[in-house]
């Protein structure tokens, strides 16, 4: 584990003066009452229930629902750094959508011997169905949420692409939205560059990726339901489209076609955005008992006349085992040095590898291959004795389920905790978009570690948001 | 629109004004409690309510008694009970819930916030005094949830199912409440004779926020057929069979599909013969037959709503 004083602190630098671009809001945060900012918080939380902005913890009682809490105190990039960090972002989203349409077509990454085909082939993220499909553009990842860290100044790692179903794009737009009814002052002060615009932006994109010959595309926005832990994310962003939500019993396949029924008749659907993962997508060629998705989907998929956004079988691209090689993805199919950092990772598949994360479990985070949500990781230097030789035995049943990586000495961010104001561990997924164009709103969500010295920022392990700030000057 | 966002919406607003109306049918007894009455008449009363619902039943099976409160626990409380307030709130939130992307973030918010509201009413509330006001604030929820939907929503489908679903269920309550009041009392045109009898149409017209209209638009004595053609026939009443019906009539004509001619059809039928009936046909044809066919074209009518845009269509 890094030593504090070795943390780096996003407001403070290490002599103690304040960051210049925090420089505005520490001043403006020494000058306000706390009573005024203790009841701006009050509101917060208010607002937030009223509104229902809540999500679901699985394994709670069922129907259940949380608040995500809101931290005020926001994270503050410099113009300059989100540009570096931009930069980076879409190489990378640009190299993994390279990657994905190579996997299922000509497997050149394979044949150029830069990753092994068992990597590939025998991933169980690796769809066999989408072999030789095209799909519009060969645009596969049209959403993806990369979770970014850094490590110091102007020093970004990335943590993991996700390029299956990232959420968590509603909390940055409501964060913001918040943040500017409770402390309008602060953007007279500061030139923040704004995210409102990302539903547009999203619509856009998707419309561009319809099938072929399709003049004014149909885009529905496809949920699991009301009791997914989401569910607030995909009403809200089919609200902000001005497009139908749609759960697979409101779908049906007809005549190779896809079509809604609607109180007026069925009518033929182009896009779909879904929030479901492949698995359930299409009960006749996944899995059986699946009652989320529409049967007879995958074929009119294959046979191009709908498009899936993101499309099946991205998993392969965002798998921890495939991690590794994705700075070999960019050097190959750009031709271009990666500009954000990778973190080094140990493959237990490897005896090498093997051998040193099994001497140094007390030192490493160890990760599942397939995991998410911080659900099945180990934190080396915060796990007791028990949890240690646990993951021993479990990596040694099964190394190929497992990576490991150093801990990583992320940045923290002061936040209001019960204590006043102290630094926690945040990280930052920006959602990036590619269909005729790859783009971004400036910035993306801000997740942060509440509990002192957690460096799980996930919102089912109790993480927080907050607001992030890209500056425009 | 997709049918199943119509159907959340129709059902949401059928809920909302189903709670309305268990409020002013259990507040319009709490009132008459208080009046003296004959050995027996107040658990009568309060019998009679379950009577309108169809939940005797139901109501046997978890209570031996009548009382006023047995009754409060069940039709408020009771979350097993599908017509309780508490199941109404929950279930118009729920439908709410499921299509906060379709209706405006007022209308959520007001929705999602009655409910939570509703969840943690303190129970010990409705034990003193102060049920009166628990009443007063449902209806109050129910008025903010219309308002914000007149105020806030676009006037297209979404709109209309969501009035269609109120205007069903609101003809489908009123016509119950006149139903159960005139099976306690006896039938005829003379004015009441005790002040008991008074009471009781006092009351049946301020269950449906009457009172003073009759007093405005008859200038008379409160007699039982002119309180009938107030709540059946006048088309300046709000709650009336009549505006009900002129509502879901013109509300299903804006949503007029490729199959709901018929529906439409009788539903123009039904609205005719209250624009042209006379109260005194109604009574001579006996009033409660006259409302137990009348309740059986609602029940209809919202039957056919279902089938024409709310359930899945073929895919065939």
């Amino acid at each position: 584990m890094a030593n504090p004083s070795s943390i780096y602190d996003e407001m403070n630098s290490a002599d103690g003066t304040v960051r210049s671009h925090y420089a505005g809001y520490k001043k403006w945060l020494a000058e306000t009452p706390p009573e005024r900012i203790a009841q701006k918080r009050a509101e917060a939380d208010l607002v937030f229930h009223r509104v229902g902005i809540t999500f679901a913890v699985y394994g709670e009682e069922s129907g259940k629902e949380r608040l995500i809490p809101f931290d005020i105190v926001p994270r503050i990039i410099p113009a300059q750094e989100w540009k570096q960090l931009a930069a980076g972002l879409r190489q990378r989203v640009k190299a993994l959508n390279m990657f994905l349409n190579d996997v299922y077509h000509d497997q050149e990454i394979i044949k150029a011997g830069h990753m092994p085909a068992e990597q590939i082939l025998s991933n169980s993220q690796y769809r066999p169905e989408m072999q030789g499909v095209d799909v519009p553009g060969g645009i596969y990842a049209h959403i993806a949420g990369v979770d970014v860290v850094r490590a110091g100044a102007g020093e970004f790692y990335v943590l993991e692409d996700n390029l299956r179903v990232p959420s968590g794009v509603s909390y940055m737009l409501e964060d913001r939205r918040m943040m500017m009814r409770l402390f309008p002052e602060l953007f007279s002060r500061y030139r923040v560059a704004p995210v409102e615009h990302y539903p547009d932006m999203l619509l856009t994109n998707l419309r561009a990726v319809a099938p072929a010959g399709v003049i004014d595309p149909t885009v529905v926005v496809l949920t699991p339901g009301a009791y997914n832990s989401a569910y607030f994310e995909h009403a809200f962003l089919a609200q902000q489209m001005g497009v139908e939500l749609v759960e697979g019993q409101d779908l049906f396949v007809r005549d190779e076609h896809l079509y809604m029924r609607t109180t007026q008749g069925p009518q033929r659907v182009d896009v779909i955005y879904r929030r479901i993962d492949d698995d359930f997508l299409d009960p006749l060629a996944f899995r059986p008992d699946s009652m989320l998705g529409v049967p007879g989907l995958l074929q009119v998929y294959r046979d191009g006349h709908v498009t899936l956004a993101n499309a099946i079988g991205t998993g392969v691209a965002d798998d921890k085992s495939i991690y590794p090689y994705v700075p070999d993805m960019i050097r190959f199919y750009l031709g271009e040095e990666p500009l954000l950092n990778n973190v080094p990772t140990f493959m237990c598949r490897k005896p090498d590898d093997l051998a040193y994360v099994l001497s140094h479990l007390d030192e490493l985070v160890v990760k599942e291959t397939h995991g998410a949500g911080g659900y099945g990781m180990l934190i080396g230097p915060r796990a007791t004795k028990e949890e240690i030789e646990r993951f021993r035995q479990l990596i040694i049943d099964t190394p190929e389920r497992y990576i490991a990586q150093p801990t990583l000495a992320l940045s923290a961010c002061p936040t209001f905790v019960d204590a006043g104001i102290a630094p926690r561990h945040i990280d930052l997924r920006p959602f990036v978009l590619s269909g005729k164009d790859i783009n971004m709103v400036p910035g993306g969500l801000t997740r942060v570690a509440l509990r002192e010295g957690s460096l799980v920022v996930n919102s089912s392990q109790g993480g927080g948001t907050k607001d992030t700030w890209i500056l425009e000057i | 629109m997709l049918s199943r966002t119509a159907d959340h919406l129709y059902w949401m607003a059928r809920y909302i004004e189903r709670a309305e109306n268990v409020a002013r049918m259990l507040d319009v007894n709490y009132r008459m409690s208080m009046v003296p009455q004959a050995e027996g008449g107040i658990d009568a009363g309060w019998g009679a309510t379950l009577s309108i619902t169809g939940l005797e039943d139901a109501f046997r099976s978890k209570h031996s008694a009548a009382t006023m409160e047995a009754v409060l626990e069940f039709m408020v409380f009771d979350g097993t009970n599908s017509c309780s307030i508490m199941s109404c709130l929950r279930m118009a939130r729920e439908n709410a819930h499921a299509v906060r992307g379709t209706i405006t973030s007022e209308m959520w918010e007001t929705t999602n916030d009655t409910w939570l509201k509703m969840r943690d009413y303190p129970r010990w509330k409705l034990a003193g005094s102060e049920i009166g006001e628990f009443f007063e604030w449902v209806k109050f929820r129910s008025h903010l949830s219309r308002g914000v939907t007149l105020g806030t929503m676009l006037r297209d489908e979404a709109f209309h199912f969501i009035r269609l679903g109120t205007f069903l269920e609101r003809a489908d309550a009123t016509a119950r409440f006149i139903d159960v009041k005139y099976h306690m009392l006896v039938d005829g045109a003379a004015p009441p004779d005790t002040a008991a009898d008074y009471y009781q149409w006092s009351a049946l017209l301020r269950s449906v926020s009457a009172f003073e209209v009759y007093r405005k638009v008859y200038r008379d004595l409160i007699t039982p057929v002119k309180v009938a053609e107030l709540l059946i026939l006048n088309d300046q009443m709000p709650r009336s069979l009549r505006t009900s019906m002129v509502e879901v009539f013109e509300n299903l004509n804006a949503l007029s599909n490729y199959r709901s001619s018929e529906t439409e059809r009788r539903a123009g039928e039904l609205q005719a013969s209250l624009k042209f009936g006379r109260i005194e046909d109604v009574f001579a044809r006996g009033l409660h037959e006259y409302l137990t066919q009348f309740i059986v074209r609602v029940i209809d009518l919202g039957n056919r709503v279902s089938e024409d845009f709310l359930v899945p269509m073929s895919s065939s």
